[in-house]
């Protein structure tokens, strides 16, 4: 049989790298609108730092209320009236601020980094193509978050100010501007986000036909790297995920604009009917949040225990469970909501049940790790403490899980611990694994590894400074989204706690600020990287720091799993996915690319 | 310039570019009261004063007025111990025969002058957990002060039908400009922190608007002659009109009378002061 | 009320059967929590790089993966299991184990920013002649059950007694029903729970458990005879007057 059996049929088609030519397009074409998926996962990676930098900063000024009430914050002078009359935050403006904060962090930081900059980097090199299925499409996905993103960012300027209904947007509040004082701002938010929401749809699309049709020869499903797995279910949830978002934006958009009545009651509509539809997506959403997270921690964990991944097939098993069974569990966002208790309770069960792929994935974690040989590199320490702190977000979970407990600690702060354990302790340490990974790869340069260390154990100690307290402060009763604990006396007691976690907050944000130095500093200066500085398994780094336009100069061949580390009876404790077997001969190429002198189609070979 | 330095320099100018696209220039839309344009008081250098004349009046309540309503400050310690008397709601305020927080305005008749819009602010004052005036006059484009000397959170929801509303928070002790554009008898402001708080703003392009006091009484000055409407706002017992026709140098004098059988009559007001909806329908 | 690592005294007996569900997760994921950040922090530790060793060439143990599926699956659903049943009691008010028979009826209005609470007066009955409302305050006699119709006049708000475990929503449209019981007198905190503007964090109010007798002679003292619905602006029920704020029954 020959190879071209499990080819697609464009392959030939695909733009090989040619090392005798240089890259002749003009600078906009190659580095400003860009095809290469490269490039444009550069671009997302700047982009959403940049408003991850805004989310966070959102975060601070909520963080200075929260930490001394009602005094002026420093700087708070550059603020208008309407915002901070004296610098003294006004109760509607936090309520934009908590509203824009999750927003921005959200979409515009952690699906960018995750989905759009990871996405973009890792699946054509992993699978072995030249580039994505449709790189134009590909091109576009990057260029409309931006207008997304100005368009959120405008609604803090216009009349009423920006959203401060929730990033969960609750209506009747966001669907009547008399209720919220909010009335542009409301509505820029939902056209935000149907634009965002076309981006990501044209990512997804563009990610599952790559991965379904481009993977190289011997590149089977079960030799992809866990990451790619991982982008492939996270995309199948955004297809399935994003247009319910839509409708619903759209639905409200119509309520405030064209006189529907969707959910306003008055008028025979529903205000949970928004709840279901906005949480339908909702609860996708956040597994489409830390699939790609755990799929970096497999790859990064793997390398730095030299150990193959632990129980590679229930890995794959676990993420398809978790994405299918996200489907059913929405309604525990809404337990109090006054939806009938009955669906509580089956809603109860299917969110107990799918604690279990997580817990899963953890063990095999710990498997992998367990008899390596662990090298302490940076990636590899954000990777574990991903595993450290997404125990305790998933575990956090099963409290507000069950119903009856879920009565006192709804929307207290026990669920925002829960929520931030699970995206900053998970999927952003994840992030962090993954940049201090391949920046190399896609710059060229080592980030100072002295700085990566320090970076992350500033993070680590700030960020559980922060946010373990906020379990405490649920379990008193403190509410979420308040402008003014003291008001209740109840929680006035508290209000040390919430000065101690303001004043890490504070030093976790100066802390991130080493990160970005990092990166600045090491794209002037950093080390030159080589092809393979960790000594890893997938195709990219079997090219040069970075790879040239087209990747690959022939197609690859490849041969056995990603996580082939430590193999018994080989002298390297690592043997690439591209090393031929012992004693065959190196692949030849034929004038056009395609390999020939290869008989077995990879799919009867074993994938060890 | 190598690979990755070309590289970083296009990306650091598509984030300039994202970042400078992203700052906007602070617009609140114009409901924040800036330097208004022209000075001066009142029907100022507009109206010549020798051709101008004066309508004066008084508006009077027959029969018994309605006992005023007690209101309950129990949980706003700050502001209920302002009071050496329980405060009263002002739905209706008759004294000796008169009614105050009338709003008595030219509907009507005014020639097509260009009156300057006044510089000087006029305030609504949240003091007592009680909005002070209880009905105000503004002219479009003034600048409407509002002042918190409660130091509690008010908050102050306006919600006029012509006008684009607003609704806002002063937490602390403060001051807030706003301003509205269009003419509109009458806006409802209320307070959503304490639900008894009401006030009503009455806005006009012209100067010629005035507030009946506890005497009932009220003055419209330095009018051109000429034949006008006139018109009387009450909340509570609606409005009523009067054809007035005015001299230069002449002043008129003129009465409203309301009484009792008025109230629950339509008031005019572009959206209904909501303080509590009606609960009938619901499952 | 304490902070602590637990939870305050709760005043209601459901309250207490909340509280032992809390504490049996809390000792399940306590006991898996220290187990698995040990188990992580020992293998860091043994297995980290050192000079002439290698790690074991392994791709994992079906055995192993059977065994951590099933104890977590059957470990949840336990807690599920016995979940559910306090869940019930507290939610579905008229069925078995709900609002006793005899449970005093009451209504609760949200709005922008302020509680309303009908009494139905000494009848026992609402939307009767001697129902009286009063604004943010809810009475109540000690071991006696209310029964609360939940609603709201504008957005969505959040009916939450700390000190009960007991939490709401309370939705423009809908009427729900909300019971609870005191066990001890006191006045305990009364809260909105869900975002509902710029007033949400001052949406407080309070909650008055008398002794037995105690809460006739309030109710007594502040039912005259009135409206049903609470007049605009001002409640207590004191001297309703003819006039302009008056709403038919």
């Amino acid at each position: 049989m020959s190879t071209t059996q499990l080819v697609a049929p464009n392959v030939s088609a695909q733009h090989w790298a040619d090392p005798s030519h240089r890259d002749e397009r003009p600078f906009i074409r190659k580095y400003v609108f860009s095809t290469d998926h490269k490039v444009i996962g550069c671009q997302f990676m700047f982009l959403s730092l940049f408003f991850l930098l805004v989310g966070g900063l959102l975060a601070m000024m909520m963080r200075w209320q929260l930490g001394y009430p009602g005094q002026p914050m420093p700087w708070g002078g550059v603020l208008p009236e309407t915002m901070a009359p004296g610098g003294i935050l006004l109760p509607e403006f936090y309520n934009s601020l908590v509203t824009m904060h999750g927003t921005f962090m959200i979409f515009f930081a952690i699906m960018p980094l995750l989905v759009g900059m990871f996405g973009n980097w890792l699946i054509p090199l992993h699978v072995g193509a030249s580039d994505m299925a449709f790189p134009r499409l590909n091109m576009m996905s990057f260029w409309i978050t931006i207008p997304a993103g100005l368009i959120m960012v405008s609604s803090f300027f216009v009349a009423g100010g920006a959203s401060g209904s929730g990033w969960t947007g609750y209506a009747p509040l966001s669907a009547v501007p008399e209720y919220s004082g909010v009335y542009m701002g409301q509505k820029l938010w939902c056209i935000s986000l149907v634009v965002l929401g076309f981006g990501s749809l044209m990512g997804a699309v563009n990610y599952i036909t790559t991965i379904v049709n481009m993977r190289a020869p011997g590149m089977s499903w079960f030799r992809l790297p866990l990451p790619i797995w991982a982008l492939f279910i996270t995309s199948i949830l955004v297809l399935l995920a994003m247009p319910v978002l839509a409708g619903a934006l759209i639905m409200l958009l119509f309520d405030q604009l064209i006189g529907t009545s969707f959910f306003l009651p008055e008028s025979g509509g529903q205000p949970l009917m928004w709840q279901h539809l906005f949480w339908y997506f909702g609860h996708p959403e956040v597994y489409i949040l830390i699939l790609p997270a755990m799929g970096i921690a497999s790859e990064v964990i793997s390398n730095g225990s030299r150990k193959p991944i632990f129980g590679y097939p229930a890995m794959v098993g676990a993420i398809v469970a978790i994405a299918f069974l996200g489907w059913v569990v929405w309604g525990h966002h809404m337990f109090m909501s006054g939806m009938n208790p009955l669906l509580g309770s089956s809603f109860m069960v299917s969110t107990m049940v799918i604690a279990v792929p997580s817990a899963i994935k953890v063990f095999n974690w710990l498997g992998t790790m367990w008899r390596g040989n662990i090298h302490f590199h940076v990636p590899m320490l954000n990777a574990v403490a991903f595993v450290a702190m997404f125990v305790i977000g998933g575990l956090s979970g099963v409290f507000m899980a069950s119903t009856p407990v879920d009565i006192f600690i709804h929307d207290t702060y026990f669920i925002v611990a829960h929520l931030h354990y699970v995206l900053f302790g998970g999927s952003l340490f994840a992030i962090f694994a993954g940049i201090y990974y391949w920046f190399p790869k896609f710059y060229g340069r080592m980030l100072n590894p002295t700085l990566g260390k320090i970076h992350f154990a500033l993070t680590f100690v700030f960020y559980n400074l922060v946010f373990f307290p906020m379990h405490n402060l649920g379990l008193a009763g403190h509410m979420r989204r308040i402008y003014d604990p003291n008001q209740y006396g109840f929680l006035e007691p508290l209000q040390p706690v919430n000065t101690f976690i303001s004043v890490s907050a504070f030093l976790l944000g100066a802390a991130q600020l080493i990160f970005l130095f990092n990166i600045v500093w090491s794209l002037w200066r950093g080390q030159r990287a080589p092809a393979n500085p960790w000594n890893a398994n997938s195709l990219e780094w079997s090219l040069p720091s970075p790879p040239p336009h087209g990747n690959f100069t022939a197609m690859p061949r490849v041969y056995r799993g990603p996580y082939e580390y430590s193999v018994t009876g080989r002298e390297a404790d690592f043997w690439p996915q591209w090393d031929p077997p012992d004693g065959r001969p190196a692949p030849d190429h034929s004038p056009d690319g395609v390999l020939i002198g290869d008989e077995k189609p990879a799919s009867r070979e074993p994938h060890r | 310039m190598d690979f990755s330095m070309k590289r970083f320099v296009s990306l650091a100018v598509t984030a300039l570019i994202v970042s400078c696209g992203g700052g906007g220039a602070d617009d609140t839309g114009g409901e924040t009261a800036d330097e208004a344009a022209g000075a001066g008081e009142t029907a100022g250098p507009v109206v010549n004063p020798d051709s101008a004349g004066t309508i004066t009046g008084v508006v009077s309540f027959e029969g018994t007025p309605p006992a005023p309503e007690p209101i309950d400050m129990a949980e706003e310690p700050t502001c209920a111990e302002k009071y050496t008397e329980p405060p009263v709601r002002e739905a209706a305020v008759v004294s000796d025969g008169n009614l105050a927080n009338v709003y008595v305005y030219v509907k009507e008749g005014l020639p097509d002058l260009d009156f300057p819009t006044p510089s000087e602010g006029v305030t609504l004052d949240q003091t007592g957990c009680h909005y002070v005036p209880h009905v105000l006059a503004i002219q479009v484009g003034q600048p409407l002060v509002i002042k918190n000397s409660d130091g509690i959170l008010h908050n102050i929801n306006t919600q006029p039908s012509q006008n684009r509303g607003f609704n806002i928070s002063q937490p602390v002790e403060m001051e807030t400009e706003r301003e509205f554009n269009t003419a509109e008898v009458m806006i409802p402001v209320k307070c959503d922190v304490h639900g008894w708080m009401e006030a009503y703003i009455g806005v006009q392009d012209h100067p010629y608007a005035a507030i009946s006091g506890t005497d009932g009484t009220f003055s419209l000055e330095n009018l051109p002659a000429g034949d006008y409407v006139i018109e009387a706002w009450h909340e509570t017992f609606g409005t009523q009109t009067q054809n007035v026709t005015v001299g230069a140098q002449e002043t008129q004098e003129i009465t409203f009378t309301f009484s009792g059988e008025m109230a629950g009559r339509p008031v005019p007001l572009g959206e209904p002061l909501v303080l509590h909806a009606d609960h009938a329908g619901m499952k | 009320m304490r902070w602590d690592w637990i939870m305050p005294e709760p005043v209601s007996n459901l309250g207490a059967e909340i509280d032992s569900i809390y504490y049996l997760i809390l000792i399940i994921t306590g006991i898996i929590f220290v187990g698995v950040e040990v188990a992580l922090v020992w293998f860091l530790i043994r297995y980290r790089r050192r000079d002439g060793r290698r790690a074991e060439y392994s791709h994992g143990n079906k055995t192993a993966e059977v065994v951590w599926t099933v104890i977590p699956f059957v470990l949840v659903l336990f807690i599920a299991y016995t979940s559910n049943d306090v869940w019930l009691k507290a939610k579905l008010a008229d069925r078995e184990g709900g609002a006793p028979a005899d449970a005093i009826p009451m209504r609760v209005m949200a709005k922008q920013f302020e509680w309303n609470v009908t009494y139905p007066g000494p009848d026992g009955r609402l939307d009767t002649e001697d129902d009286f409302a009063v604004r943010n305050q809810l009475h109540m006699p000690v071991d006696r059950a209310v029964r609360v119709e939940l609603g709201s006049d504008d957005v969505i708000h959040s009916f939450f007694l700390p000190d009960f475990r007991v939490k709401q929503d309370a939705v423009p449209g809908m009427m729900i029903p909300v019971w609870f019981e005191a066990n001890r007198t006191g006045e305990y905190d009364w809260a909105c729970a869900e975002l509902c503007g710029l007033g949400h964090y001052r949406m407080r109010a309070s909650v008055t458990v008398h002794e037995a007798g105690e809460f006739e002679q309030w109710q007594a003292s502040h039912g005259t005879p009135a409206a049903a619905r609470i007049a605009p602006a001002d409640t207590t029920g004191a001297q309703q007057t003819t006039g302009e704020s008056e709403e038919s029954a």
